[in-house]
């Protein structure tokens, strides 16, 4: 069975129609990347699975392991694995990025049943992976995104990732606003997080993330949809062509 | 439906009836004949075996309140009070003197531990350790409690090293006794019998209350704390507290409280005076989560309370912090009179309002001396159908060359049927003084709370988790121990606030 099932998705917003009749299909331990132009959708199918609210389901389904989950709450999805790596990371005042992890994460494992982290097991797990994605202690102990540059802010949302591990990683636009150097550390801190059991959906503009973060399978969006899908090559290919031709496509 | 419209439809269906403290000890208590006249006054006097000169001051302030008029320019409302209909004192029937904790009612220890107070010096003496959220272990704090059971002293512990040091800390019906010139010397000085309606009902009928005095040089070694409790129907609540810092002195003195479910509103009128000498500190903490009133806001208490500290000497310091979650009605604006020079005031305070609940409440930073400083940082937090208003005044005289303020009120909005108002004063009467004032009103962001529950928290979670940080300059002021109530407690106080 297939992690992921996209049927058919309408999605409004405002009385405006962002998605018309997205179909997709994310296997397990598949990196798809997705790529678009400006104000295609990209971000509003992200939110769409992550159940924000604000988005009019007119037609369709999201199914997980087969399952609906149209009908659950944000964070019964965070519980069942599904994690958004956002565009524009929130900013939360007052609240430290080590407090929000552990609150996080106890309260996903409280509603999957699970016991909680003790706190030298959290610790530690925080220790080894904030090493390993070149986050410094001073970060942790610093509210959640406040005064984060923008690269620091990307680099915050792997590491929950990595702390989360979660079964379907979003990311959405996450090499926008890395440095070269903190492109290669946190694409190798997705990569080491590439597993079977693992899928991802990579949302960016640059065929340059995709030489770190090597596709499975390349999808490219247009007006909410999505206009052909190939291998890895289909984003060189853009990278030398651009979106013109899908555009008509779609229309 | 949109995060927004849920929110607003859970708030309005909050259920402050599951008031987590709502029950009532039955204690068998003694109570002065209902109604308020010279001859009530006289009861409660007699009762504590007072000396003349107390009476006569109770008196005086009887007659003094009898020529006042209830305050009406606060941004609340309530049915009006007759106060020839409630009783003035009440103390719980039992054996007058105490030596220890196991003489205490059991009825009464029962009574706190359903709380979650527990007494900590019993946590200390079973050597329990305490971490803080990152694991590390918290240096043992020992905190002497003062229990207040009702309107009488049950139980006070630490006192013999408290003895050693030379701290007098005790109920003020005893401070009267053993104390008297210390008492004559202080009382009504800082809040005098004539300042204000509720404080002069206070002055005629207080029943009790903690007196602290700290000699010269010394640093307190414990923190006081004094836990208050309202138990008796109709029982207006009058606790005096006045606390002296004298030379060089230190005290951090914490004071909580909740009370039980009732129908009948309960007045409480309580009169804090603290008194800095030249180079003293005193730290005046309070977490109050007094019953707020049913889901139409029937039965809550009335607070209006009178706290002022008097930074009498050079270069002193008063710091008053306060998480207030409780009451129906909230009256109360702790505060300083900046006197000496180069002494510093300091009103750190979490208002919390869920449900009916009206707060008004805020400070006064009074600038008499030079080179003065004072600090407020505000946080309301409003939700359900309440009202939640700051009044703040800072004022500098014309001496107080050099004065200087900083004052931050931040208002936080949960849902759309509720209010936060802010309403501060300013004046400088000389060209030197420096007062900075900022304000913010944000309604709780739904992209934040979409942030956190797609990382897996709940909604109450989420709310209870961006609320935290929202009073975080605040919290960091309480106590460690302190801060973790505070903490639970705020969650508590917004359940069922949002969708
Ligand atoms: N809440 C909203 N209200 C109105 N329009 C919206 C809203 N959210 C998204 N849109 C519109 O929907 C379209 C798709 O937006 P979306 O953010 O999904 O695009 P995107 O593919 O992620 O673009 P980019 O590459 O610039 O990030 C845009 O035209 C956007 O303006
Ligand atoms: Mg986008």
């Amino acid at each position: 069975m297939s992690l992921l099932e996209i049927k058919n998705l309408h999605v409004e917003v405002e009385d405006k129609k962002i998605l018309n009749g997205l179909t997709l299909t994310i296997e397990k331990g598949q990196v798809a990347a997705i790529m678009g132009p400006n104000g295609s959708g990209k971000s509003t199918l992200s939110y769409v699975l992550a159940g924000k609210d604000a988005y009019n389901i007119t037609e369709g389904d999201i199914l997980l392991d087969g399952e609906s989950i149209l009908e659950l709450a944000p964070d019964e999805r965070a519980a069942k694995g599904i994690f958004l790596a956002f565009q524009y990371p929130v900013e939360v005042p007052g609240v430290a990025t080590m407090t929000f992890l552990r609150t996080a994460l106890n309260a996903q494992r409280k509603l999957r049943g699970e016991a909680e982290y003790s706190t030298p097991d959290f610790l530690k797990l925080v220790r080894e992976t904030s090493a390993k994605l070149g986050v410094s202690q001073e970060h942790l102990r610093r509210a959640v995104n406040v005064g984060f540059s923008g690269g620091e802010k990307k680099r915050n949302e792997i590491l929950q990732m990595a702390i989360l591990q979660p079964r379907l990683a979003i990311l959405d636009e996450t090499d926008s606003g890395l440095d070269i150097d903190a492109l290669k550390t946190v694409s190798e801190g997705v990569n080491r997080l590439r597993s079977p059991e693992r899928s991802m959906i990579v949302i960016t503009h640059y065929q340059r993330l995709l030489n770190y973060i090597v596709p499975d399978v390349v999808h490219v969006m247009s007006k909410g949809r999505v206009v052909k899908t190939g291998g890895k090559e289909l984003a060189l290919e853009l990278e030398a062509k651009g979106y013109a031709q899908y555009s008509d496509e779609a229309a | 439906m949109p995060a927004v419209q849920e929110t607003v439809d859970r708030v309005r269906q909050i259920d402050v009836d599951q008031y987590k403290y709502g029950f009532v000890t039955d204690v068998e208590s003694e109570k002065a004949p209902i109604g308020l006249s010279e001859d009530t006054v006289r009861y409660i006097s007699a009762k504590k075996n007072e000396p003349e000169w107390m009476l006569e001051w109770r008196l005086g302030a009887y007659r003094r309140w009898l020529t006042m008029r209830e305050p009406d320019w606060a941004r609340v409302n309530y049915p009006k009070i007759d106060y020839q209909n409630a009783y003035y004192y009440s103390a719980p029937k039992q054996k007058p003197e105490l030596a220890s904790l196991d003489e205490v009612d059991p009825q009464i220890l029962e009574t706190y531990k359903k709380l979650g107070i527990p007494l900590r010096e019993q946590e200390m003496l079973a050597g329990v350790v305490r971490r803080d959220q990152d694991g590390n272990v918290l240096p043992e704090r020992r905190v002497a409690v003062d229990a207040v059971f009702d309107s009488v002293s049950v139980a006070t512990t630490f006192k013999e090293e408290l003895k050693r040091a030379g701290v007098i800390f005790m109920p003020m019906s005893e401070a009267i006794q053993e104390h008297p010139e210390l008492v004559k010397k202080y009382l009504g000085t800082v809040v005098p019998t004539s300042d204000n309606f509720f404080a002069t009902l206070n002055s005629a009928v207080f029943s009790d209350g903690s007196f602290v005095y700290v000699p010269p040089g010394v640093r307190c070694p414990m923190e006081l704390s004094t836990y208050f409790r309202i138990n008796e129907a109709n029982t207006g609540q009058f606790e005096r507290t006045l606390i002296i810092a004298d030379k060089g002195a230190y005290v951090s003195y914490l004071e909580g409280c909740t009370a039980p479910m009732r129908d009948e509103n309960q007045l409480h009128a309580a009169v804090v005076e603290l008194v800095t000498h030249d180079d003293a500190e005193i730290k005046y903490s309070t977490v109050q989560n007094w019953y707020p009133g049913d889901a139409d806001g029937k039965g809550g208490i009335f607070n209006f309370v009178t706290k002022r500290g008097d930074c009498r000497g050079k270069n002193s310091k008063i710091s008053w912090t306060q998480v207030e979650t409780g009451s129906a009605i909230t009256w109360k604006y702790p505060s300083c009179i900046l006197r000496g020079d180069g002494s510093r005031g300091e009103f750190y305070s979490i208002a919390i309002s869920n449900g009916m609940q009206q707060v008004d409440s805020g400070t006064k930073m009074i600038h008499l001396g030079k080179n003065t400083t004072s600090r407020i940082i505000s946080k309301g937090i409003s939700a359900g159908k309440s009202n939640n208003t700051y009044r703040g005044l800072v004022t500098a005289h014309r001496k107080a060359t050099n004065a200087r303020n900083f004052t931050n009120c931040d208002s936080l909005l949960i849902g759309d049927q509720c209010g936060a108002h802010t309403v501060p004063y300013i004046e400088a009467k000389n060209s030197s003084s420096v007062f900075e004032h900022e304000a913010s009103t944000s309604k709780i962001s739904e992209d934040m709370l979409f942030y956190c529950r797609q990382r897996g928290m709940s909604a109450e979670e989420a709310t209870a988790l961006v609320v935290n940080g929202f009073v975080k300059d605040v919290l960091q002021q309480l106590p460690m121990e302190f801060a973790v109530e505070a903490q639970k407690l705020i969650s508590i106080s917004l359940e069922g606030s949002v969708g």
